[in-house]
Order: structure tokens, then C-alpha cells, then sequence
């Protein structure tokens, strides 16, 4: 038995729920429009941002595929630095391959880690490093971002593009380590942390380059050597 | 239902000024102290919290009779995180590279106390238009705030002004106002630079009304005031 105002609560308890998922239904509906109509625009910005990265360190002229299609998933890989799973970028001229681009990270950053996008040619070779996320002090280490580099002329990060194949090992440090590169006095942890993974990550290239441009990729369409350039 | 101009100018003057949602209210303090370290980004951090602020009032004030008073927290933030996630997804498409800028604080002006407690305190009882003239000037008044303190914190920091303005107009360039080899003001750029902003902003705000408020006083009691009149 329930009286008039168990009653009265039960009807107005339903109302009340029902009231919220009205409107639940309404505004997930608005979400959901508005996802639909942005969803194209924000797929061609994702992509246009994606290539303009790879421009930067990757020369127009190496290839005429498409290496945002010609992708490989490659497993987390410790000389790497990777903790996920990343995806190679692959360059080729008519077929032939001429260069990767792949997620290369400095552990030992100053504070944190450094994610960088590293290209290497055909033979293994580093031709280009952008830093695609760090941590570093403003102002002090954060120069290894060409957007913070004050030297707008020489870019810290362009030192990167002309590497000569024939570097010992010794020669991969910084200056004040002994070595061949250059680094502002007063912040040499971070660009010690990129040296060094920059160096390990060629290293790995140079071991597996025929593995990593032979494989199957993800995006199946490596054997499309005509397949038109992305400008 | 329409609005007087004598309410909009004193809402208007509220939210500007005397409820100055940085500067009296001191709420948003995250986004404050983190978009900031120029006047670009601070702008547009303010023109997408006054535009949520302004839709969300709006939105409430509109369905504000439909709502039943116990459920009204979860509904109104429904709302608020509804048009939150609206603007977030046109900013990501229209404003790509701005958006990457913002980053995360585009989606957490859900977790700016100012959008709730406009709602709340306004907009659940006022009619449209008023309860979006007081979301829009309450971000107005958030805008300026922000725009003053980047502009301060860009200028003391680096020595531009705009930088990043070619995010949002493509081809613009910033200004360059001290010499190029000016070596900055690191500590200007990090959230200390912001609090000792901020709080001189307040503490120029405090010295207005105090002036103001002396003033008055002095006008209505000028016998006090030393015979001065």
C-alpha cells in the first residue's frame, strides 16, 4: 500500500528524471551536430599541420608519395626513447625509398622528456630534427624550438640537417663535452639530451633501415609509388 | 522582457568594473596565469569565455522555467559543457593553429568557477537578454584584464607586442617596442610574473575606487573636507 504522498514523490522524482534527460538528449544532439559539421575542417587542419612538420625537415625534393599514407606502426622501442606505440613516416622517390620520419624521445630532457620528429635518408643519415613537445625552461633551454630560438638566422635545431656521415661517437656530444656540437653556455642539459637521443635513434635506423622501409605498413599503400605529392 | 538601457549600462558597469571577475571576484586565476604570456593569447582565451559566458547565460535564462530547482547544478553545467565543447570543436576547426596555442584551456573554461556562478547567480533569474549582456560583459571585463596583464607580462618579458597575431591574422607581424637585443625578463614570463602583475593591477584598481570613493565623500560633506568648497 502506498499512500498519496509516496505517491506524489514517485511522480515527481519521474518528472524530475525525465526532465534531465530531455535535456541530456538535447545537448548531446547539439554535440553531436556540431562534431559532424567541424569533423572535415579539423581532419584537413590535423593533416595540414602534420605535413607542414614533415616540410620542415623533410626536403620537398626526396620524395613524391604521400608519407602520411605510407605509414608503420612501430612498437614502443627503448633506443627510440618511445613508451607507445609511433608511427613512421615514409619518403620515397619514385619507389625507392629515400626517407623516414620517425617520433624520437630524449628521456633525460631537463625537466622531463623532449618528443621530437626526427627524418634520416635512405642510408640512415639524420637530415632533420623538430621538437614537438617539451618542458624546458622558457627562455633558457626552450631554444631548442625553432618558434623560441632567438638566433632566428642560425637555428640551434638546423644543426641537425647537415650532420657529416662520417661522426664518430665521440664527435655526437655537445662542445662542451667534447664533442661537435653546438649549445648555449648555461643550458647544456638539453641539448645534450637531444644530441644523445638523436644519435641512439640514428644508430637504430642505421641497423634496421631495410626492415623499416620493407615492411607492410598500416596505411597499405607503399607499393603506389605514382601516388601524387602533398603540397 | 526587452532591456532598458539603464540595465544594460549598470550591468554592463558591473561586470567591467565593479564585479571585475579577475580583478574583485579573482576567479579563472588558472587560465589567467597560464595564457598570459602575451596579449594574443590572453584575448582570445577572454573572447572564447565571453562567448561561452554570453550563450550559456542566455541558454539558461531562456530555459530557466523549465528547469526544476533540484536538479538545476547538473543541468546548468549540461548546458555550460555542452557550448564549452561547441566552441572548443569551431575554434579547433576555424582557428587551428590558435587552438593548439590555447590547448587545454580552451576545454577546462567549463572548470572556470565565473561560468557557473554567472549562471547561478544571474541567469537563473533574469530574463535573455539581461542574463547575456551580464555573461558577455562579465567576459568582457575578464577580456580587458587579461589583455592588459599579457600585454604587460609580453612587453616586460620579451619585448613585443602581438606575437602569435599571425595565428589569427594570417601574414600580421608583432610589434617589436623594445631593441631586438633586449634579453627579456624571464621571471615576467612564469607564473610569479603573473601574480605580481595581477596584483598590481588590483592594487591600481583599489587606488581608483578608493580616490573615487574619497571624492564622493568629500562632495557630500564638504564642511569635513577643511572648508575647502
Amino acid at each position: 500500500m502506498s499512500t498519496p504522498a509516496e505517491k506524489h514523490a514517485f511522480r515527481v522524482s519521474g518528472e524530475t528524471a525525465l526532465t534531465l534527460v530531455a535535456f541530456i538528449v538535447f545537448f548531446t544532439a547539439l554535440l553531436a551536430w556540431a562534431f559532424l559539421f567541424t569533423k572535415p575542417t579539423i581532419e584537413q587542419s590535423a593533416r595540414a599541420e602534420k605535413m607542414a612538420v614533415l616540410n620542415q625537415i623533410l626536403p620537398v625534393r626526396l620524395y613524391n608519395n604521400d608519407p602520411l599514407a605510407d605509414t608503420l606502426t612501430l612498437p614502443p622501442e627503448p633506443e627510440l626513447g618511445t613508451t607507445a606505440p609511433a608511427t613512421i613516416y615514409r619518403a620515397r622517390l619514385s619507389g625507392k625509398p629515400s626517407a623516414l620520419v620517425i617520433d624520437v624521445v630524449a628521456p633525460d630532457g631537463y625537466s622531463g622528456n623532449i618528443k621530437m620528429l626526427a627524418a634520416f635518408n635512405a642510408t640512415g643519415q639524420v637530415i632533420g630534427v623538430r621538437v614537438i613537445e617539451h618542458k624546458e625552461t622558457p627562455g633558457l633551454g626552450d631554444y631548442i624550438d625553432p618558434r623560441k630560438d632567438k638566433n632566428k638566422d642560425q637555428l640551434w635545431i638546423n644543426q641537425f640537417n647537415q650532420v657529416p656521415e662520417d661522426l664518430s661517437a665521440q664527435q655526437w656530444h655537445v662542445r662542451k663535452d667534447g664533442g661537435d656540437f653546438d649549445a648555449y653556455a648555461g643550458a647544456t642539459v638539453t641539448p645534450r639530451a637531444v644530441v644523445k637521443a638523436i644519435y641512439k635513434a640514428q644508430q637504430f635506423v642505421k641497423t634496421h633501415r631495410q626492415a623499416l622501409f620493407a615492411r607492410e605498413g598500416t596505411g597499405g599503400r607503399s607499393n603506389a609509388p605514382t601516388e601524387p605529392r602533398l603540397q | 522582457m526587452w532591456i532598458t538601457r539603464d540595465e544594460f549600462k549598470d550591468i554592463a558597469y558591473k561586470g567591467v568594473w565593479k564585479q571585475n571577475t579577475s580583478l574583485v571576484q579573482i576567479l579563472g586565476l588558472c587560465p589567467l596565469l597560464a595564457v598570459t604570456t602575451n596579449l594574443v593569447n590572453g584575448v582570445m582565451l577572454s573572447l572564447a569565455t565571453l562567448l561561452v559566458m554570453g550563450l550559456s547565460n542566455f541558454a539558461v535564462s531562456t530555459l530557466r522555467h523549465f528547469i526544476p530547482y533540484e536538479i538545476r547544478i547538473p543541468v546548468f553545467i549540461l548546458i555550460a559543457a555542452a557550448l564549452v565543447t561547441v566552441v572548443d570543436l569551431l575554434m579547433n576547426a576555424y582557428l587551428h593553429g590558435l587552438y593548439l596555442v590555447l590547448g587545454i584551456f580552451i576545454p577546462l573554461i567549463i572548470t572556470n568557477c565565473i561560468v557557473l556562478a554567472r549562471i547561478e547567480a544571474f541567469a537563473a533569474k533574469n530574463p535573455p537578454l539581461q542574463a547575456a549582456s551580464d555573461g558577455a560583459m562579465m567576459g568582457v571585463g575578464m577580456l580587458w584584464t587579461l589583455a592588459l596583464i599579457g600585454a604587460l607580462r609580453e612587453v616586460i618579458g620579451s619585448g613585443t607586442l602581438f606575437s602569435g597575431i599571425d595565428l589569427v591574422i594570417p601574414g600580421a607581424l608583432p610589434l617589436h617596442l623594445l631593441p631586438t637585443d633586449y634579453p627579456g625578463l624571464l621571471l615576467a614570463i612564469l607564473p610569479p610574473g603573473a601574480f605580481i602583475v595581477l596584483g598590481c593591477i588590483i592594487a591600481a584598481k583599489n587606488w581608483i575606487d578608493a580616490r573615487q570613493m574619497t571624492g564622493q565623500l568629500k562632495q557630500a560633506t564638504p564642511a569635513s573636507a577643511g572648508g575647502s568648497v
